[in-house]
């Protein structure tokens, strides 16, 4: 009775859409509602006919998932030379479906998509979704229902994935704390710095002594105070501090359920001590931001940057090819906060008809330690086991030559440990890049203090236009 | 009797050569756009995956849009316009003049025609990106600069509203005075030379030649470039988008009005992207029934009259 | 005498502001060229004027990358660009001559609607765009990539501007006179006037479709499928591991070459376009 209904329910917002000129979505408590009894649908359908669908479509942004997946997933026979499917054992497919992440396109085409679900023919379907950190609470929302729980996949969290560290989980989780994505990866930072100019303003370049002098935020001043005698940076600009400070946030910019973005008082921290830093020059003032130029001829020999705040793919990818001094020249120390920075996430879209080989998929990828271990050695990423990630840090094999011989994973391995995840919201990644954005023509001087802040507003009210207010700490 | 059943038949034709335009535009353009237009007077977006309304608001939006800092925008995209504009045109005009005057000659003229162009054939993302490094405080200009002594410190290009719109204005010019200066020299190669070889018997310099011959002459072309080039400025997009990351640093001083409606557009706004657009909409029309009210009928000499006059004598002498 | 000394004198000036421009467009195309040759590493250590030795290791990691398809990209866009260029030059031809030189009822209302979408910026539709074709089942084809062009307002605005400029009525007047057909007219008499303007229009079409990001990305989904645009945004997107800005900066370069030879060789045309002039006096 109810499933009639909702078919001619579905039918009519599909009429009116096509009557109307437009996409059909019709109104989001019909979608919602489709939603479930189509779910229920595959269940029974999964029920009466053992066999599931031929392809499987995995969505993502780069082929970083791919390359991963290809490693662990032991039913991959052959992979087409084009990159754009893979032929299982049993002779179904995987399609690779990957859209780049300029101008949001990513985004788009997956909710796009996800939102066709229900109505898509079962080889059309997504099966598998790949989500960033900053965004990945957007598609884990309850509400929402895009992403499968782990447990309806036959994952047990408590179990399968006990050796996962806990702030992963807590971000993969929905409001209710129940899981609906899994990572292979976490992105625990720690503080890379040269070793030279740690001899010339310290005396010495040995990581436990110079972690003494980062170990928070007050010492880190002297420390400051120490490299500028010297003439030295200790960082390149304001947004390499930044994730430290938004990672010990007490609060979400919202709260579930709420359309009020509360800053929190750590924020406007950063944008203080930011301040204080940039005016007592202790960033260097020819660095303006991340990622372009500027910033990566601070990592060179030629720079008076002291030290960069990097997780582990940082160092590899970031510093290392900047580098052009002698090997040897960098060691890495505690920062003055734990923090994380980063992560890929791996969610089952909800109406999958692969269901089993989504959960092998998962679990392969992310809770298989012998897997974990060769994705870390392989290609360098933190993995998310923390047996694993302690062995790496007793293991001598895991040293760099880039660090001089040091093995980075006795600091990372801590760093993870002490991360306590700022509580996630779907708006983080607009409300991080328009506050940075703001306050930056603060931080140099173009506008005062209130008229950021104003300008922070205008940009979120375009960016979410469900916001109905914004909150300043006292 | 006879001419007037040849004039229904050639009518009919008129219809038969504007039918593929019109069909095409309306399936892919009209339809759409009517979505546009209609969504205007919605409360409509998407707040992650969930969709809110389409509720019906009335004129909302459209209020909203005035109370916000939309003129704000209006205002820097006529001033970034205006600066890549103004040298465009002026240099674009010089160039087509002397590369059509084979009094002057020109040594390389092919080549020169050619390299001139070549900015427009970059993506503009690419181009963006070299302007970064160029322009970046560690990079070649500011370089050159410190070494020839101008500046002490590098110059961070992109902190100022000054720095940041000179660099727009200079990318827009590259880019696009080659692109002008051959549309006008295509135009200034449709004069006939006759009147061009009257001229010079008469004694016409050449700065009273380019003023009373050729600018008159490519007027309905003139007219053209001036449209596109409102239409161009007011879709100003890709080059500060790209050049600030979308954000129009600083304090939005480089936020166009399609950034600005971009922004909408990210958010899944449709209703207040719509309202937007429909502003623009009525903005850009007026603007360029303006100037084409102002280079196409406005005759001060009647020698356009004249011509007209002369065109329909002809044709009934044809008929 | 005073004229040729004068005319000397902006031969010169001439000579002069040509070669600083010319210079500065080139100046860009060096650096492309100079940053195609050079490593990711050598890339992110800033810029340099001399060009580096990855010139072929660039090209091969581009080119023989099995999961990047580089020629099947160019063929797509080379196959994009010319149709959409060459429709979109014919049919804007086509309906301006249908306003131009017709009498019918509708002709003004028809040229005041044209002048007026004009102005409809291009984003504003997309989303609609999009579901429409999806409904229309071409999705993930190049088919809509190339069918819009069909209108395109400002060409058909720039060829009415040409005609009123160049294209006498007492031509078409004597070529019926002669008895030819309508469209035999457009085709044989009308569009060779049209040439020099069909080019220009061709050559800028070409371009904007080439360089096209925002629809191709919007409708194009299959790796077979995507243009030259979308390859370079994929490859700035890769991920960290994998980001080679050698890579994209040679993936640009590739990206250039055909556009500059079609520029090349229609601009042939609009040279030919001064001879045709004499057509008309």
């Amino acid at each position: 009775m109810k499933k009639k209904v909702v078919s001619s329910l579905l039918a009519m917002t599909m009429l009116a859409s096509v009557l109307a000129g437009c996409g059909g979505k019709g109104d989001s408590q019909d979608t919602a509602s489709a939603g479930s009894t189509a779910a229920g649908n595959t269940e029974a359908s999964g029920n009466s006919a053992a066999e599931e669908g031929q392809v499987i479509n995995i969505y993502s942004f780069n082929n970083e998932l791919q390359t991963r997946i290809t490693a662990v997933y032991p039913e991959i026979e052959s992979t087409s030379e084009d990159g754009t499917t893979s032929t299982l054992k049993d002779g179904r497919i995987i399609r690779w479906i990957i859209n780049p992440n300029q101008d949001g396109v990513y985004q788009d085409k997956l909710d796009e998509a996800l939102s066709a679900q229900m109505s898509a023919a079962a080889d059309d379907k997504v099966d598998i979704f790949a989500a960033e950190i900053d965004y990945v609470v957007k598609y884990t929302d309850a509400d929402i229902d895009a992403a499968m729980t782990l447990e309806s996949l036959g994952i047990n969290p408590a179990t399968d994935l006990a050796d996962q560290y806990e702030f992963t989980k807590t971000v993969a989780s929905d409001q209710n704390g129940v899981m609906r994505a899994s990572t292979w990866q976490a992105c625990p930072g720690v503080l890379v710095y040269r070793r030279d100019i740690a001899q010339e303003v310290f005396g010495t370049d040995d990581p436990v002594e110079i972690g003494k002098k980062t170990a928070d935020w007050e010492t880190m001043r002297a420390t400051a105070e120490e490299l500028k005698a010297k003439g030295y940076y200790t960082f390149s600009c304001c947004d390499d501090t930044f994730r430290t400070y938004s990672n010990s946030m007490s609060q979400p910019w919202v709260a579930p359920g709420e359309t009020v973005i509360k800053v929190d008082q750590k924020i406007l921290d950063w944008v203080e001590d930011s301040k204080e830093w940039m005016d007592a020059g202790y960033f260097d003032p020819a660095v303006s931001g991340q990622w372009n130029a500027d910033w990566f001829t601070a990592m060179s020999s030629s720079s008076k940057v002291f030290a960069f705040l990097f997780p582990a793919w940082g160092i590899d990818t970031q510093v290392k090819p900047n580098w052009d001094g002698a090997e040897g020249s960098w060691a890495v120390t505690n920062a003055p906060l734990s923090y994380n920075w980063g992560g890929t996430f791996v969610l089952a879209a909800e109406g999958t008809d692969n269901p089993g080989i989504v959960k092998d998929i998962i679990l392969a990828l992310t809770a298989n330690q012998d897997n974990l271990t060769m994705i870390s050695q392989k290609y360098a990423d933190f993995t998310n086991a923390k047996s694993v990630m302690k062995a790496a840090a007793e293991d001598d094999s895991f040293a760099a030559d880039f660090l001089g011989g040091q093995n980075p994973y006795t600091y990372f391995t801590p760093s993870a440990d002490g991360i306590k995840m700022a509580p996630l919201s779907a708006y983080d990644q607009g409300c991080v890049e328009q506050l940075q954005n703001a306050f930056k023509d603060y931080l140099k001087g173009q506008v005062d203090y209130d008229k950021a802040k104003e300008n922070f507003e205008t940009a979120i009210r375009e960016r979410y236009p469900e916001i109905t207010e914004i909150q300043w700490p006292e | 009797m006879k001419q007037k059943r040849k004039k229904i038949d050639y009518s009919k034709w008129g219809y038969i050569f504007i039918l593929p335009f019109f069909v095409s535009f309306f399936i892919f353009s009209l339809i759409p756009l009517v979505d546009t237009v209609r969504y205007s007077f919605y409360e409509y977006f998407k707040s992650g995956l969930k969709q809110i309304g389409p509720t019906f608001i009335g004129m909302d939006n459209y209020v909203s849009l005035l109370q916000s800092d939309m003129l704000k925008y209006a205002g820097n995209t006529l001033i970034l316009w205006i600066i890549g504009f103004v040298p465009q045109i002026v240099i674009a005009l010089l160039l087509a003049s002397w590369f059509v005057d084979v009094r002057l000659k020109i040594r390389g003229q092919q080549f020169f025609k050619v390299v001139i162009y070549l900015p427009n054939l970059i993506m503009a993302s690419a181009f963006a990106m070299l302007f970064f490094t160029l322009f970046s405080n560690k990079g070649p200009v500011n370089s050159i600069l410190m070494s020839m002594g101008l500046i002490d410190s590098p110059v961070d290009f992109l902190a100022t509203a000054f720095g940041t719109r000179s660099l727009i204005g200079v990318m827009n010019f590259l880019m696009w005075f080659g692109n002008t200066t051959i549309m006008l020299m295509a135009a200034i190669m449709g004069i006939s030379p006759d009147i061009f070889e009257a001229s010079e018997i008469d004694g016409c310099n050449s700065i009273q030649r380019f003023f009373y011959i050729t600018l008159p002459m490519i007027r309905p072309i003139l007219a053209y470039t001036l449209i596109t080039s409102i239409i161009g400025g007011l879709q100003m997009f890709d080059v500060p988008q790209i050049l600030t990351n979308g954000q129009g640093n600083p304090d939005r001083t480089s936020t166009t009005l399609i950034m600005f409606l971009n922004n909408h557009l990210k958010s899944k706004n449709y209703g207040m992207a719509g309202a937007l657009s429909v502003y623009l909409f009525i903005v850009s029309g007026i603007l360029c029934f303006i100037v084409y009210r102002i280079t196409n009928d406005d005759d001060p000499d009647g020698a356009k009259a004249a011509a007209k006059k002369k065109k329909k004598e002809e044709r009934k002498y044809v008929k | 005498m005073k004229s040729k000394g004068y005319n000397g004198f902006r031969t010169v000036f001439a000579h002069v502001l040509l070669i600083i421009l010319s210079f500065m467009c080139l100046f860009f195309f060096y650096i492309l060229l100079v940053n195609a040759t050079r490593s990711h590493a050598e890339l992110q250590k800033g810029f340099s004027v001399l060009p580096g030795s990855h010139l072929l290791d660039n090209f091969r990691s581009v080119a023989n990358d099995g999961t990047f398809p580089m020629v099947r990209g160019v063929i797509n866009s080379l196959f994009v660009s010319t149709c959409s260029a060459a429709i979109c030059t014919y049919f804007s031809a086509l309906t301006a001559y249908g306003l131009y030189a017709y009498d019918f009822k509708l002709r003004k209302v028809a040229f005041t609607f044209i002048m007026a979408i004009l102005v409809m910026p291009t984003q504003v539709t997309a989303m609609g765009f999009l579901r429409l074709i999806t409904r229309m089942g071409m999705y993930d084809s190049l088919a809509p990539l190339i069918i819009p062009s069909i209108a395109s307002p400002s060409v058909f605005y720039f060829m009415y501007s040409y005609m009123q400029s160049s294209l006498p009525l007492s031509l078409v007047e004597a070529a019926r006179i002669d008895g030819s057909g309508e469209v035999r007219t457009f085709n044989q008499i009308v569009l060779p006037i049209m040439k020099p303007a069909m080019a220009v229009q061709a050559i800028f079409t070409f371009v904007g479709s080439w360089n096209n990001y925002f629809v191709p990305a919007l409708v194009i989904q299959s790796k077979e499928k995507m243009t030259v645009p979308i390859l370079i945004a994929l490859l700035r997107g890769a991920d960290y591991m994998n980001r080679d800005m050698g890579k994209i900066y040679m993936m640009i370069m590739v990206a250039i070459v055909p556009i500059i030879v079609v520029y090349l060789f229609l601009s042939k045309y609009i040279i030919a376009g001064v001879t045709l002039g004499g057509v008309k006096g």
